[in-house]
This record gives structure tokens, C-alpha cells and sequence, in this order.
């Protein structure tokens, strides 16, 4: 039985070495960010029923800067993208002829979330979440009425998201302005664990994503967020979408290489439909994302048929809106 | 059991030692009963509540049979549950032939040298490698420097080395268990070293060896971490060109050059989904990760079983 074992593996091994490493069927390959997969799931899974088969697209989660390192190799056609596109990212890619067109599909509205038995935050600003959050903070912000007087003595315990996401960069960037949050906090890759800790610790305090927040309403409060000495607004998807909910909202994006999108018929028919208005629409709101206006889509539809490639980011920006984005001439 | 020549003790005094000894005994066999009832109640608790909550997928076909979605009543483990099949039956194809053929030779053949005293370390101590360290080195060599990029055929090697020393250490123990008058009964026979390995030693060590072997296929089921750092996929509607056909030369070999997902990456996506619903799948498909564990474990004492009772 051994040999006869072996003399398959071995032979197995050789057919696989010499047998060409191509597809019969049209394959889109897409990997990428975790927050963006939902909406990709639901894109492939609807265009691949309106390809009846003939095209096939497949998702993975390497993360941001995952899908980056593949993407930029030439080694996938989209790459899906929690944050803009790093400078280094950008300067591989160069290196390896890689040019890509940038579009942005949805907005995500980073939520602060709170017990629900806690009754002393009716709102908090952005310099209070900065308090907490600084690096600064680290051993020396440890109770809630350090953070405003009239807060109760109560110890402040602070969950996030772990520093690997993109959520956290974007956080980062929008509240510290600097590099990193402080380093005492739970953090945990998986939001669920987060929504876990706020819910069962009335001196919690954390933040994620907004379908994290939707789903678990009954037992999560969402802090209104005040910036730059503006009214607070709650995080939500009318506020996100109207661009009323600063500086806690952010787009997501795809990435597409330019090469295949040239080349490849079904990769362009994918982006198509994937930037149509009828399907992103319902299928964003569908997985518990913001859709982007209207007419945002069209823009990007616009960018997508001209070939506009490159970045329109510079650094860290936040706060912009997605249609003055979209309008911007990339570097 | 230790009998002091010359004294004999007295009479009472070797009862008192007979009782301590008793009483000892009594208390050893209760604290391992409890750490064994400690350890099943855990497994027991873990798999009941997995059950429990995925009960309403798991008495749904679909759930069989369907894609993955995102709609949660809809999605199913059918590309999950073929890949992590076809990534396995790479993994046994290589890691048995290859660990069994690398134990006879450290057992049977290899001189007492310092060389195979490396070896024999480094093989040990490979079987405690981190399993991430096992997907980075195959990310380098399978995927980037080979070529052979992120298919079957490369998860099914990379599992396949990480339960290598775990089947070369049971093939090892397996064939020096065999009795020596075994051995020297076939060489009176007048048969060479290859004549008595196969014709006796194998055979007879081949409950041993079989139950290394699915013990690490079992160890290699529910690995994620490898698997995802080769690039297997999260979402792929689709399913690997099968590896039979109705024309010659009916087998082909094009799926082990697909690109596939396996059940704990299925199932560790939908567990870190915001809804609800998509952590009823992750329970289902938990459960359904374990009875294949217990399944192939379940297995291995069966064949231990039926290889002895046929050797008598």
C-alpha cells in the first residue's frame, strides 16, 4: 500500500510540475482589506450570476497592505483597500511598472461606542477623544474625570481595534494627528471581541466600524462626535453620506491595475458593475456599509473609463469630501 | 516490586507496605481519572455548544451544498469543504510516503553518527515550529520561487511538512517496537535489510505508523494560519476542476493548480463578521471541522485495531 502510495504522490507531483498553471473559465482575482471584503463578497457573488458562469471572480483578505504587496507584483487584478494607497506601496508598484486607477466605493463611519448604562457622555469632541488617546496618555489618563470636569470618578477602560488595520491608521490620523495611540488598551483583530468588552464594562469606551455598531444597537451606545468646535453629530448613514459626520468617516476603496483593465474584458465588466449605481447602492447598504452619493459613483465610473491613474491623496488628509476627491487631478 | 535480598521484613510490616502502596495507587488512578473526565467535559462543552448554536445550518442541506454568500441563511461550506478534501489528500499523498520512507531509513539504516544525532534533533524540535513559520517559508519557496503560486498543490506541501516529523517520529517509534527475534528469524531466513524492512518490519509497525499518520492529517484539518499566509482565498464561488473525468485519460491533474479556500479560514471569516446570523455557519462549520477531526481520529484507532487482530 506504501508503494503504491508513493508512486502516486510522486507522479502527482510531476504532472502538477509539467501541467500549464492556466484557467479555462475568466478569472478576476481580488484580495485586499477585511473591512472592504463584505462588499466585494456581495459584488462577485451578484456578477458572477449575471455572468451565468462564464467569469469568476475570487476574494481574499491579506489585509491592506497584504493586498498591496500582491498587487503591486502584478499578482492580482483589484486590490481592496481599507486606506489610501502609502508612499511605499506606491514607489513599489513604480518599480515593478504596476499602474493602477484609484476608486473609492463606499464610506465607512468610525463609530465610538460606550456602555449603554453609561449616562454622563451625552457627546464627546474630538480633542477629548485625543485626551484618551494620545500616546501621552499612556499611565497618566486613567479615570473618566480627567477627561472633562464633571465626568464621575470612574476608571476609563479603553478598547480598540489592533494597530495592523486599517481602521486604527485611520484613527490615528483623524484624532492623534501623529504616529500611534497610546499602547495600554485591548486591542483585538476581531471586532466582535471589542463589542464584547464595551458591552459588558460600563466604563468602557472603544471604536470600530459602523456595521459593528448596527448590529449590536441593543447593547452598545454611540457616542455623538463634536470637531473643530462644531455641533456633535452621531455617527450614521444619512450623516456619513451627507459628509455631516467629521472626521470619523472615511472612504474605502478598490484598486485597479490599469494592464488588466486594458486587456481584460470581464476584469473591466466587473469594475462596471461593481462602480454601477443600481448594484452599489443596495448592495453596499446591503452589508452594512454607506453607499457613496449618486453622483460619486459616476465619478468614479468617469475616472475609471478615462484610465485616471495614480493617487489623489497626499499624506494623511481627513475630513475631505468624497466628491471633491473625485474631482481632483491625481500627482 | 523491589525485593531486598537477605532480610526478609516481617510479616506485618510487609502488609503495611502492601496497603501504603494500595492506598497509592488508588489515589494516582482517582487524580487521572478526574484529569481525563476534566479534559473530555471541555471537549464535550466545546462541541455542545457549537451544536447547539449551529444547529439550525447544520440540519440544512444547503448548508452542504451551497457557496458562500452574503446573505447568511444562504452561504454554505461546498468550496470550503472540497478545497480543505483535495488539500488533504495532496498533504497524505506526500507527508505519508515521504515520512515513513525518512523513519525506516533514521531507524534501519542510518549510522550512529553526529550527523543523524543533528538530524534526529532538528527533527524533534521541527515538530514544535510555530505553524506561521512553516506558511512564510513556503510563501518564499513554493509560491514565489517555485512558481507553483497560490493552488492546492502548494497548501498540500506546506501542510504536508508541517506534520512531516510528527509521521517521522511515530514511524520511528512504530519500527522499534518490533521485536528483535522478528528481524533475526527473517535474516536466518537468509533475507537482506530491504527483503526484512518490507516483507516484516513494515507490515508490523503498520498500525503505529498509520495512526502518526492521521494523527497529524488531524493536526493539519484545522490549520489556518499557513494556509493563509500562502494566499489561500476567502471568497471563491467556484469549484476545482475534478480530479477524475469521463474521457482518457480519467484522472487529470489541473486542480492542484486551482486556487481554493479551507474550512477554518471559511469559518474564521464568518465568526469575525459584524451579523449575528453568519456566527450561527461559523458554529456550524466548527462542528462540522470537529467531526471530521474525531472522524479521522475515530479512524485511526479502528485500522490500529483491525492491523492488530489480523497480526495474531
Amino acid at each position: 500500500m506504501l508503494k503504491r502510495a508513493s508512486a502516486v504522490s510522486a507522479f502527482a507531483v510531476l504532472a502538477a510540475i509539467s501541467a500549464p498553471m492556466i484557467h479555462a473559465a475568466d478569472l478576476v482575482k481580488v484580495d485586499g482589506s477585511s473591512t472592504v471584503f463584505p462588499i466585494t463578497e456581495a459584488m462577485a457573488e451578484e456578477f458572477q450570476k449575471t455572468e451565468k458562469g462564464k467569469t469568476q471572480v475570487t476574494v481574499g483578505i491579506s489585509g491592506t497592505g497584504g493586498g498591496f504587496k500582491k498587487f503591486c507584483r502584478g499578482e492580482t487584478d483589484i486590490s481592496d483597500a481599507s486606506r489610501p494607497i502609502k508612499e511605499s506601496e506606491v514607489k513599489l508598484c513604480k518599480e515593478n511598472g504596476i499602474e493602477y486607477i484609484e476608486l473609492p466605493v463606499a464610506l465607512d463611519a468610525l463609530t465610538v461606542v460606550i456602555n449603554p448604562k453609561n449616562d454622563w457622555v451625552d457627546r464627546l469632541s474630538v480633542e477629548e477623544l485625543k485626551k484618551m488617546w494620545e500616546p501621552a496618555a499612556q499611565d497618566k489618563i486613567t479615570n473618566w474625570n480627567q477627561i472633562r470636569p464633571g465626568f464621575p470618578d470612574r476608571p476609563l477602560k479603553l478598547f480598540g481595534p489592533g494597530t495592523d488595520s486599517g481602521t486604527y491608521d485611520y484613527f490615528v490620523e483623524a484624532v492623534i494627528e501623529g504616529k500611534s495611540t497610546r499602547g495600554d488598551f485591548t486591542a483585538s483583530e476581531d471586532d466582535n471581541v471589542l463589542v464584547q468588552g464595551v458591552a459588558s464594562d460600563v466604563n468602557a469606551l472603544g471604536f470600530f466600524g459602523l456595521a459593528y455598531y448596527d448590529e449590536n444597537q441593543g447593547k452598545l451606545k454611540a457616542a455623538p462626535i463634536s470637531w473643530k468646535g462644531g455641533k456633535a453629530v452621531s455617527p450614521s448613514v444619512e450623516n456619513a453620506k451627507n459628509a455631516s459626520y467629521q472626521p470619523l468617516s472615511r472612504p474605502i476603496f478598490i484598486y485597479v491595475n490599469k494592464k488588466t483593465a486594458d486587456e481584460k474584458a470581464y476584469v473591466r465588466r466587473f469594475v462596471e458593475f461593481y462602480l454601477d449605481n443600481r448594484n452599489s447602492q443596495k448592495l453596499v447598504k446591503e452589508v452594512g456599509y454607506v453607499p457613496l452619493p449618486e453622483k460619486a459613483y459616476d465619478m468614479a465610473m468617469n475616472n475609471f473609463k478615462k484610465r485616471q491613474t495614480g493617487t489623489v491623496f497626499h499624506g494623511s488628509e481627513v475630513g475631505i469630501g468624497i466628491e471633491e476627491l473625485l474631482a481632483r487631478a491625481p500627482k | 516490586m523491589a525485593s531486598s535480598p537477605g532480610k526478609q521484613p516481617a510479616q506485618p510490616e510487609l502488609e503495611s507496605i502492601v496497603r501504603g502502596n494500595r492506598r497509592s495507587d488508588l489515589v494516582m488512578a482517582g487524580i487521572g481519572m478526574i484529569v481525563l473526565l476534566v479534559a473530555m467535559a471541555l471537549l464535550a462543552a466545546v462541541f455542545i455548544d457549537l451544536a447547539v448554536k449551529g444547529w439550525p445550518r447544520l440540519i440544512n442541506p444547503d448548508f452542504y451544498i451551497n457557496f458562500p454568500s452574503r446573505h447568511p441563511e444562504q452561504a454554505g461550506i461546498l468550496s470550503a469543504a472540497v478545497g480543505t478534501t483535495l488539500v488533504m489528500l495532496v498533504t497524505a499523498l506526500v507527508a505519508i510516503p515521504l515520512g515513513v520512507a525518512a523513519g525506516v531509513y533514521l531507524e534501519e539504516y542510518a549510522a550512529r553518527s553526529w550527523i543523524t544525532d543533528v538530524i534526529e534533533i532538528n527533527v524533534s524540535n521541527l515538530a514544535g515550529v510555530p505553524s506561521i513559520i512553516y506558511g512564510l517559508l513556503a510563501l518564499g519557496l513554493f509560491v514565489h520561487a517555485f512558481g507553483l503560486g497560490e493552488t492546492i498543490l502548494t497548501a498540500g506541501l506546506v501542510l504536508a511538512l508541517l506534520i512531516l516529523p510528527v509521521i517521522i517520529v511515530a514511524t520511528r517509534e512504530a519500527i522499534r517496537s518490533i521485536p528483535l527475534e522478528l528481524r533475526e528469524a527473517a535474516y536466518g531466513l537468509g533475507a537482506d535489510k530491504w527483503q526484512t524492512v518490507r516483507l516484516y518490519v513494515l507490515p508490523a509497525a503498520r498500525p503505529g505508523i498509520l495512526t502518526g499518520a492521521i494523527v497529524g492529517l488531524a493536526r493539519a484539518i484545522g490549520e489556518a494560519a499557513p494556509v493563509i499566509t500562502i494566499g489561500a482565498l476567502t471568497f471563491i464561488a467556484f469549484l476545482p476542476p475534478p480530479p477524475v473525468q469521463a474521457q482518457p485519460p480519467f484522472i487529470n491533474f489541473e486542480w492542484l493548480s486551482s486556487p481554493f479556500t479551507v474550512m477554518p479560514i471559511q469559518l474564521f471569516n464568518w465568526v469575525s463578521r459584524p451579523q449575528a446570523e453568519f456566527h450561527i455557519n461559523a458554529a456550524a462549520t466548527g462542528v462540522v471541522l470537529m467531526v471530521m477531526t474525531l472522524g479521522m481520529n475515530g479512524l485511526a484507532i479502528y485500522i490500529r485495531y483491525r492491523l492488530r487482530r489480523d497480526a495474531r
